[in-house]
């Protein structure tokens, strides 16, 4: 039996130099739960350091919290890893460490990275340069994604900034993304036109909230049987009914 | 030479910070990757791209560049412009194109 899940896959925290400071993990998951959300993924830049806050603070709520990364690749284009356990994005994040552009986080001019617990306390600052660009090429993030067992996704494909088709002028085709993600800038009707030729892959959009109330401004059904990445990878591919679905 | 001397001599058209018109041009640097531009531009130099993210301010003022030349006709929003205003960047736009501006501003700097 299919069940209809309301998905969220773009979330950032207030570790995101660009997000702002209420993206708490409290503030996100009543928020994600009030407007119905069933599974929210959160991605912050070249970081994962909140994904621990974030699930704990859903415990007992009906929100699923995946945990992600937006990642940026040498050609500064966002590339979303999506996992459903703590060791892969804590495996990806050493990878994603080691590769980042050295340099502090310079926080008037970009903001500050928090780094908070489940109960929204501060623990600390993360003083990488989180905004910066990883030494890797995006074909070697969607591999290191697919090793460690992810879905990766190509971040708002149509933006003019740091999008995959921005960067690199199309999508390469030995670049296997599991899915698309259309900005909520975008409507399902144009992106049909702007992106025919991409019509093969899984579509998914999202709200890449950086703030409270753009949760969930943008979500995709999956019809699947269970709240899990095994079932979400089927549902991409489309496997026994299951499918995702936008307006 | 200051900012105001390549404005008026290209023509370009300012479009935030006057006050910057008096910063020292040191020389150029051509790129549409952000993370380049932060680990290679100099102090004083004119950063020249068609880039027009937000974050393209804050690494103007954190390599103290004396101006952003945003080509192709291109026109950031008002957002970024706002910003640039606050934070004192210049802003810059022009319908030529990259390798039109930097062969000019190649020719005056040189």
């Amino acid at each position: 039996m299919l069940k209809k899940f309301k998905v969220d896959l773009h979330i950032h925290t207030c570790l995101s130099p660009c997000a702002d400071l209420e993206m708490s993990p409290l503030s996100i998951i009543k928020t994600a739960s009030i407007k119905g959300i069933d599974i929210i993924a959160v991605t912050d830049h070249n970081s994962a350091e909140n994904i621990i806050a974030v699930i704990n603070a859903a415990k007992g709520s009906d929100v699923t919290v995946l945990a992600g990364m937006e990642i940026t690749s040498s050609e500064e284009a966002h590339i979303l890893a999506l996992f459903d356990d703590i060791d892969s994005i804590l495996n990806l994040q050493e990878i994603i460490y080691k590769n980042l552009l050295p340099g502090e986080n310079d926080e008037k001019r970009f903001g500050e990275q928090i780094v908070v617990n489940a109960a929204d306390e501060v623990e600390n600052f993360n003083k990488r340069l989180l905004i910066a660009a990883t030494a890797l090429e995006a074909s070697s993030i969607v591999n290191t994604i697919h090793s460690l067992g992810g879905i990766a996704v190509a971040s708002h494909v149509d933006k003019t900034t740091f999008s995959i088709i921005s960067q690199l002028g199309f999508i390469p085709e030995d670049l296997l993304f599991d899915a698309l993600e259309m900005s909520p800038n975008i409507s399902r009707e144009n992106a049909g036109q702007s992106f025919k030729k991409y019509d093969t892959a899984a579509w998914v959009s999202s709200s890449d909230a950086h703030r409270i109330s753009e949760i969930g401004q943008r979500t995709t059904f999956f019809y699947m049987k269970h709240p899990t990445l095994q079932e979400m990878k089927l549902a991409l591919k489309k496997i026994e009914g299951r499918k995702v679905e936008w307006q | 030479m200051k900012l105001d001397d390549v404005v008026k001599e290209i023509s370009l058209d300012l479009k935030t910070c006057n006050s910057c018109l008096n910063n020292q041009v040191t020389g150029a640097y051509v790129s549409d990757l952000l993370s380049d531009v932060m680990a290679n531009s100099k102090d004083g130099n004119i950063w020249i791209t068609l880039q027009m993210h937000m974050n393209i301010v804050a690494v103007a003022g954190l390599n103290n560049l004396a101006g952003i030349v945003v080509v192709g006709g291109r026109q950031p929003d008002q957002e970024i412009l706002k910003k640039a205003e606050t934070e004192k960047v210049a802003i810059m736009t022009t319908p030529l194109t990259t390798f039109e501006i930097a062969g000019r501003l190649y020719q005056m700097l040189n």
